[in-house]
């Protein structure tokens, strides 16, 4: 590099553009922010939701699965598995874990309520309503 | 060999921080393994170990003994770089075993008691931040980094602002700060999912694509210009033009992550064409370290410190550089996003930037804390090999979960009907997974030779390490 080009002006660059990029940053996440109760319809978002977030949350279940495709790779996807799925299915595959099976994977038995298996339904059929953009690619997720 | 000390008294105590990283080091590996080995033997260790608690630990282990890393490379640099002694050594130590003692806390809750229980315990129904990837911990443990960040803060500003103020110490300033400042967005939990996950990324991306690049600049900086001897003006402009670049690039490149989150198509275009730029901040680092090398204007006696930082420049690029650029793009991620690929991409970006920058500044920093300028050649040598086998341990490693990844998108994501489901796909894996875990067993091996390398002395032959002579060839770099 060029003696003409000292380390101030580099130094001052790096100020520069840095304060401009977490402005413009700040800028889009301002907007964002007055996207996402249409875009997550958040007007759904109720108690029971709620809980069911909390549930999901006090389980760890990011631990083994993702959500929006976020989380550990262990287990299925569970953003769209309302619909893969549907709520019987969940609640009762909830209740048998373990399998026990043999060399399989084995999910916790977390001994839910009947009421907190309703949360917990109600939390991944909002989940399922975010618009993601089309993601995933198909049921399987 | 020829004996040094620390410039200043007060930079020992980061000796502390250095056993202590190395320690948490090989517990969050052999957790690693554990998870490794859970991917080919569904119920190993259930219902004892879970894999969704093996996983917190070793991350968590991961993220602790970095952070470890950083404050002890700070108290270790800092000091030097201002010229003072360190605002407050009693400070520091004091942190020191209450991070430890945090920490050590922390892992033994998530093994001992159920989760739930645990969050239940400690407040999470008064504020609940906990359950959410990477920031599992309970809130007292929160709020407990937080208070040592700020302890931490405050010693190592307080010296700052009463030395000398270079280029090296500033940006490592603003990187720690940046980073605690992140942290606070820890405890932003918005009952709407899709807010949640949005500010969880101001903590994970923006530290390790913003903050933590800063801290990484500053780290290789400073091994190079006490390994090289090249002048300072050189280094300080190479190191303020990585930073911009790193920030530039990564502020809007958090945009990648929010594609797919529920959050408008614009991100697709600002996320995709800033961190299709990220890649550049981590050639520079290369084309730095490098060029530095090649310029020094001294041959230092330890060779294995810089092979360390030129590891650290190359396999940062290749991990965040490279990998990360495979699956930025929206078209690609819609196929790849949460598969294989992301596992493949995070373990070695995670080591090529991160592990390896502190490996770096412990070798160079540790022989010295220890009374000499450098290891006994033998020991280096013992490093050197540690090196290597733990870096192609995890090429291994990452080039069997980037091929699980490609299988994984080719059977469950590209067909649009009759796609193999989620557990089908991961049977097909089990070739791949296998594959894994023998890269991570070798780098087991490269970490104990690691280990091994602090333990051993000087050859018979070997009496003192005075300055290779010139033209001398780097081993490895």
């Amino acid at each position: 590099m060029s003696r003409s080009f000292t380390s101030q002006m580099a130094r001052n660059i790096f100020y520069g553009g840095t304060l401009f990029f977490v402005l413009l940053f700040a800028a889009l996440i301002l907007d964002t922010e007055n996207r996402i109760p249409e875009r997550s319809n958040s007007a759904e978002i109720t108690p029971a939701v709620v809980r069911g977030k909390h549930l999901w949350e006090t389980r760890n279940c990011i631990g083994c699965h993702t959500l929006l495709g976020e989380g550990a790779y262990f287990a299925p996807e569970l953003g769209n598995v309302y619909q893969r799925r549907g709520p019987e299915f969940i609640k009762i595959w909830i209740k048998a874990q373990p399998t026990g099976a043999p060399g399989r994977r084995q999910m916790p038995q977390f001994n839910f309520t009947d009421e907190q298996l309703d949360d917990l339904v109600a939390f991944l059929k909002w989940t399922n309503g975010v618009n993601t953009e089309k993601w995933p690619p198909n049921i399987e997720g | 060999m020829q004996t040094a000390t620390v410039k200043f008294k007060s930079q020992s105590v980061a000796r502390l921080y250095f056993v202590a990283a190395i320690g948490l080091f090989v517990g969050q590996i052999t957790f690693g393994l554990t998870l490794g080995l859970q991917y080919v033997i569904g119920d190993l260790f259930f219902p004892a170990i879970p894999f969704n608690i093996a996983r917190m630990v070793h991350t968590n282990l991961l993220i602790v003994w970095l952070l470890m890393g950083f404050m002890g490379s700070a108290y270790y640099l800092i000091p030097e770089e201002a010229e003072t002694e360190l605002y407050s050594p009693f400070l520091a130590k004091l942190l020191f075993w209450v991070f430890l003692a945090a920490g050590a806390a922390t892992i033994l809750g998530y093994l001992l008691v159920p989760y739930a229980t645990l969050a239940q315990m400690t407040g999470n129904d008064f504020l609940a931040t906990m359950g959410r990837e990477f920031l599992e911990q309970p809130l007292p443990t929160k709020v407990g980094i937080v208070v040592v960040a700020l302890g931490f803060l405050f010693n190592i500003s307080m010296t700052v602002l009463k030395g000398r103020k270079t280029a090296i110490a500033l940006v490592l300033l603003m990187g720690l700060w940046g980073l605690a400042l992140m942290f606070l967005f820890s405890f932003v939990n918005p009952s709407n999912l899709v807010r949640d996950k949005m500010y969880w990324w101001f903590v994970v991306h923006l530290w390790v694509e913003g903050t933590w690049e800063l801290i990484l600049g500053a780290l290789l900086a400073f091994v190079l210009i006490k390994t090289t001897g090249v002048d300072r003006e050189v280094i300080d402009k190479w190191l303020y033009l990585i930073v911009t670049m790193a920030l530039v690039t990564g502020i809007l490149g958090t945009g990648h992550h929010f594609y797919f989150i529920g959050l408008p198509p614009y991100w697709h275009w600002v996320g995709g064409v800033f961190s299709a730029l990220e890649p550049i901040p981590f050639f520079m680092m290369m084309l730095f370290a490098f060029n530095m090398v090649q310029r020094r204007k001294r041959d230092h006696p330890n060779q294995a410190a810089i092979l360390w930082a030129v590891g650290t420049a190359v396999m940062g690029f290749l991990g965040a550089g490279l990998w990360g650029f495979l699956h930025t793009l929206s078209p690609v991620n819609y196929y790849t996003h949460g598969s294989q690929i992301t596992a493949a991409h995070g373990h070695l970006a995670f080591y090529g930037a991160y592990v390896l920058v502190v490996i770096a500044m412990i070798s160079y920093a540790m022989p010295i804390l220890r009374g000499r300028e450098a290891n006994p050649r033998r020991a280096q040598a013992w490093e050197m090999w540690s090196f290597w086998i733990m870096t192609i341990g995890m090429g291994v490693m990452v080039l069997a979960l980037t091929s699980a990844g490609i299988l994984q998108v080719w059977l469950q994501r590209i067909p649009t009907e009759g796609a193999m489901s989620f557990m089908a796909t991961q049977d097909q894996l089990r070739f791949f997974y296998w594959g894994r875990v023998v890269g991570g067993v070798m780098f087991l091996v490269g970490l104990l030779a690691y280990l091994v390398s602090f333990f051993i002395g000087p050859a018979a032959d070997e009496e003192e390490v005075l300055e290779l002579p010139a033209g001398h060839r780097l081993q490895g770099a």
